[in-house]
């Protein structure tokens, strides 16, 4: 198990390097995503008005206070399920250029082999850890879509951002993947002493 | 000197504002201990990491007075209401969904409740038949007891019913209760509390299940074949190797707790309630005369 720290946007080459089970530490700009903004991008065919090429996605949400027009204060920061937002993930890499997708509780097997063929890494956090999260987002610098408050297009930088571990990578391995077997296995033990 | 207040359902309002905002910032002792407890059994690298992390976002939030969690939930209540207690569950209700509306509005929260269909935002965490309160009325009694669990969608989305037949026994619970928690992987925030209803209806096990999670951690039914299935089942469930987050060790949940009731002699069905490890709850007592106490456990 490597560890590494990354500055994003990033390129394909920095995260070839990156295996399963890697640890990884973030500084840079990271884009804020979630369901509906996805939904309007893939669903609905908005251009997202953001640049996503090299970009690390952060599933989330924030709590945040309103100081002004586009202007907005981190007050509470954290991360959301992924599988929800699974079948956004070759999109996202084809058309847009995204290189992490980051988010909790890992993402589906449907993943591994766009991320594969496109150089994409999930990043898993630790999910509801949002006030330790909130500590490592220097500022909001842009909202896009305040409409779908608050599942807007966020650009946050931040400087120390995780733990994050590489859940899956672009060799084909999934961390989640090799957890389920072993539980699957277990399961079945289980089972058959009860 | 004993207060004497006029409008209860003021004091019922201002509780729950408080509960609210209380229970997302300052999570209760037991489950402080629970944590701690796992970090000091977990033997898995990531999965030490990531309870040193939990560990550590608990201390953040209780410096910062910040959430614990960014997700606010959807507020659910529990209300034990006294015969006796002078305020009718209509206006109890009432003051439950203001006090939410204002916690939301005041503080202010992230507002999760949406249109189930338009998906349209209804406002400050409350809406058509938001937010949702368990009632039980008590006889003999004058106060009112009102316990906040903000409830997670992480964690929500990992819900899961079963009508097994009486044919599958308590061994269909038990493998129904195994698969779902495997299969949910890490996406309801493990270690957390496993919430179980069985018997009733199907409507009512996931009722009782909820029910479930919103108990002190390692409280066990009071029913002693219950309660042996509780202990039972929160072993097994860590032999999965789930782990923290779903990235493998030996703490997936930090207890099981199940909540029965009897049934049909044809049925015997099972809900899983997912509680996530960031399982906020907070309680107030309310007396006749309005006076109140935080914190009282029920």
């Amino acid at each position: 198990m490597a560890e590494h720290r990354l500055t994003f946007p990033t390129t394909e080459a920095e995260i070839r390097q990156l295996r399963a089970g890697d640890l990884v530490t973030v500084d840079g700009h990271i884009i804020g995503i979630r369901d509906r903004t996805q939904i309007r991008i893939f669903d609905q065919g908005v251009e997202p008005p953001m640049d996503l090429s090299g970009a690390f996605l952060l599933h989330t949400a924030p709590n945040v206070r309103r100081l002004g027009p586009g202007r907005y204060e981190p007050m509470c920061i954290g991360t959301t399920t992924s599988a929800r937002m699974v079948r956004f993930t070759e999109g996202l890499g084809s058309q847009y250029g995204v290189r992490a997708i980051c988010g909790k509780g890992g993402l589906p097997d449907e993943a591994i082999e766009p991320m594969q063929r496109l150089g994409m890494v999930y990043l898993a956090i630790v999910g509801g850890a949002a006030a330790l999260e909130t500590t490592q987002i220097e500022e909001i610098e842009e909202v896009a879509w305040e409409d779908l408050m608050p599942e807007c297009l966020w650009k946050f930088r931040v400087k120390d951002f995780g733990p994050l571990w590489v859940g899956i990578d672009s060799h084909g391995n999934s961390l989640f993947h090799d957890v389920q077997e072993r539980a699957q296995g277990r399961l079945e033990d289980i089972l058959a002493r009860l | 000197m004993t207060l004497v207040r006029t409008d209860l359902q003021q004091v019922v309002e201002d509780a729950a504002a408080h509960l609210y905002v209380w229970a997302l910032k300052d999570i209760p002792q037991d489950l402080r201990d629970a944590l701690a407890d796992a970090a000091e059994r977990e033997t898995s690298v990531p999965g030490r990491r990531v309870l040193d992390t939990i560990i550590r976002n608990v201390s953040v939030a209780d410096e910062q007075k910040n959430l614990v969690c960014q997700d606010t939930g959807i507020a659910v209540y529990t209300c034990h209401v006294g015969e006796g207690f002078p305020l009718h569950p209509a206006r109890i209700y009432a003051a439950l969904k203001t006090g939410t509306e204002r916690a939301t509005l005041e503080h202010p929260l992230r507002s999760n409740a949406v249109h189930t269909i338009t998906r349209e935002n209804t406002g400050p965490n409350t809406g058509h038949r938001l937010p949702i309160v368990h009632w039980e009325f008590v006889p003999d009694w004058d106060g009112l007891d009102v316990k906040c669990v903000p409830k997670g969608s992480g964690s929500e989305n990992m819900s899961f019913l079963k009508m097994c037949v009486p044919a599958d026994g308590v061994r269909g619970i038990k493998q129904f209760v195994l698969e779902s928690i495997v299969g949910a992987g890490g996406k309801p925030c493990p270690p957390g509390i496993v919430g179980v209803g069985i018997g009733g209806s199907a409507d009512y096990a996931m009722y009782l299940a909820k029910e479930a999670i919103t108990r002190p951690i390692g409280t066990r039914n009071a029913d002693p074949i219950v309660a042996e299935l509780e202990q039972e089942l929160y072993e097994l469930l860590n032999e999965t190797g789930i782990g923290p987050m779903g990235l493998g060790g030996d703490v997936t949940v930090l207890q099981c707790h199940i909540e029965h009731a009897d049934t049909h002699m044809t049925l015997n069905p099972v809900a899983v309630n997912y509680q996530c490890w960031a399982a906020r709850r907070a309680s107030v007592h309310v007396t006749a005369s309005g006076d109140i106490e935080y914190d009282r456990e029920f």
